[in-house]
């Protein structure tokens, strides 16, 4: 009896969370007339192919310079470019933090553990000001590098060499390797899961930005999938039926990469989210 | 740090210079300058500032609707944060302890954690949407006339659902997590004190927990804080008119929309301050009462 009473509770919550997904797919197979007399949809459409069709391959906005296809490609970059600039920024620096004597280290490790308390979020204004003084606005670099500028990386790899056995250097040392070989040959290699599980939570994030790339990208061919729910939404105001079944294409569109990677991945995510965060 | 360590003059700093790069002219600068203009005003023609001393943050505190918009932002944390960790740890006490098709439920409960804020707003609000949303047509049975967009506390109810939505699927993650740590020996010596389920949980598993629920506490206040951007923005769609909104929209409404440099950043960093003092303050206080095992 319990047993089942533990089970109601945890459909009741997969509906809840899976739920309006699911409805949001199926309401995007539909036309946008038929969604505003009749309200969202349980039942599938047959305008699937002809909703995706129009969002991933009709240039849209202002210009005509953006589709669904190139903010995917965008969205891509960004996440891909973010993960990997995260775990070799915050790899090296860990390396340098656990590995060396050196006299401003523990400088160094306060300059950095600064940086968790203040997200970006704080500072956009003049985050945006420097951008436009260095000339980064709609560029890939502007959209990418300050975004990394958080320690949270750097903390989870320092976690993870601090707990690496002593006598791994200790063997390497009497074998003659120096710092650059024992990082290459061994650490990077010992890493190997770490690293795997970091680039899954890290893309999930980079993938997942909004209001940074909404401030850096004013050109359209810049924008990712996430930026573009910000555009729907600024045609949604003035229009009278919306385009809805577009507007849920996009916004699955925009979760599906990220998800099924969750979904696929999901002991390393687990794994890379439970362990960096600490 | 460690026992054996290398020496070398040169190489830890070659290590450390991508990062620091990074964190001094993306972090330091624009934090340095926030503080700085936020005690000038900023010319509209763009000629030079001027030195106004701590005007801008007097003009912000008690000038026009901050100081209900940090109200309505503590609200929102507190509600956001119990609803969504209670909910969280419910769902995972549920999937610990059952046997069959746990790793279904695990599956189909994180999901959520991908996916974008904005794009949960944007489905969010289609459900509460008053031509097409099915919450709107429920509600409407009880008497209850939702305009999201138009009425305060609607708008309010909105954000805060698809925000505890958004967040339920992380708390569970750590929730279960922590939960699957306990040992077992633990757990049997439990059963065998004490047969009340619910006073074993209370007394036992729930203390177990608190490293976990201390860092989720956090965690939970900077995502109701700064994650929920996306959401906010979706849900009142650039009207902030009447509509509710946390600290953080208003930084970037008053600075990117209204174009007011210093204001916004005083706001700025009021934020950080209050961020900085929350976080010494969990730690020196919330901690002590945490039962690490």
């Amino acid at each position: 009896m319990k047993k089942v009473f533990d089970h109601l509770i945890l459909l009741f919550g997969v509906f809840l969370m899976i739920g309006p997904i699911v409805v949001a797919f199926i309401t995007s197979t539909h036309e946008p007339t038929e969604i505003y007399s009749k309200g969202l949809m349980i039942t599938w459409g047959d305008h699937f192919y002809d909703t995706y069709h129009k969002v991933l391959l009709e240039s849209g906005g202002f210009t005509g310079k953006v589709t669904g296809l190139s903010e995917l490609r965008n969205s891509f970059i960004l996440g891909i470019g973010f993960a990997v600039g995260k775990i070799v920024l915050s790899m090296l620096a860990a390396y340098a933090i656990v590995y060396f004597r050196f006299r401003m280290g523990v400088i160094f490790f306060w300059m950095i553990f600064t940086t968790l308390l203040l997200p970006l979020e704080v500072r956009i204004l003049p985050s945006y000001a420097v951008m436009t003084k260095l000339g980064l606005v709609d560029t890939y670099t502007g959209l990418i590098v300050p975004l990394l500028a958080s320690a949270t990386g750097t903390f989870y790899f320092r976690q993870f060499f601090r707990s690496v056995p002593e006598e791994l250097l200790e063997a390497a040392r009497i074998d003659g390797a120096g710092p650059l070989k024992f990082f290459i040959d061994i650490l990077v290699p010992l890493s190997r899961n770490m690293i795997a599980a970091m680039f899954i939570v890290m893309f999930v994030y980079g993938w997942n930005q909004y209001l940074w790339p909404m401030l850096m990208t004013t050109d359209e061919s810049f924008f990712t999938l996430v930026r573009g729910i910000k555009q729907i939404l600024l045609v949604w105001v003035g229009s009278q039926i919306p385009d809805y079944n577009q507007a849920f294409a996009l916004a699955i569109l925009a979760m599906l990469p990220p998800v099924l990677i969750v979904v696929i991945f999901q002991s390393w995510f687990i794994k890379g989210l439970t362990e960096s965060d600490k | 740090m460690k026992r054996v360590q290398f020496n070398n003059r040169f190489l830890p700093y070659l290590f450390l210079l991508p990062q620091m790069a990074v964190i001094v002219i993306f972090f330091y600068w624009p934090s340095i300058q926030a503080i700085q203009s936020s005690f000038y005003i900023e010319d509209p023609f763009g000629f030079g500032s001027t030195f106004v001393g701590l005007r801008n943050y007097h003009d912000a505190l008690f000038g026009g609707d901050y100081l209900n918009i940090a109200v309505f932002t503590v609200w929102f944390t507190i509600v956001v944060t119990v609803l969504s960790l209670s909910i969280g740890l419910l769902l995972a006490v549920k999937a610990d302890a059952i046997l069959r098709g746990a790793s279904a439920y695990k599956t189909a409960l994180i999901a959520v954690y991908a996916v974008a804020p904005p794009a949960a707003g944007l489905i969010g609000s289609m459900f509460f949407d008053q031509h097409i949303g099915p919450f709107v047509k429920l509600v409407s049975y009880f008497g209850w006339d939702m305009k999201v967009g138009v009425n305060y506390y609607d708008t309010a109810f909105a954000m805060i659902f698809i925000s505890v939505w958004k967040q339920i699927p992380y708390n569970f993650i750590f929730c279960l997590s922590g939960l699957q740590g306990i040992p077992v020996s633990v757990r049997e010596a439990a059963t065998i004190d004490c047969r009340s389920g619910f006073r074993r949980f209370w007394t036992v598993i729930l203390p177990l927990l608190s490293p976990t629920a201390f860092f989720l506490l956090i965690i939970n206040m900077t995502y109701s804080l700064f994650d929920t951007f996306g959401i906010v923005d979706t849900v009142v769609k650039d009207k902030a008119a009447n509509n509710p909104v946390t600290l953080v929209y208003k930084i970037y409404l008053d600075g990117f929309r209204g174009n007011d440099l210093g204001g916004s950043s005083a706001q700025s960093v009021i934020l950080m301050i209050v961020v900085f003092v929350l976080t010494i303050f969990q730690f020196r206080f919330l901690e002590r009462r945490v039962h690490y095992g």
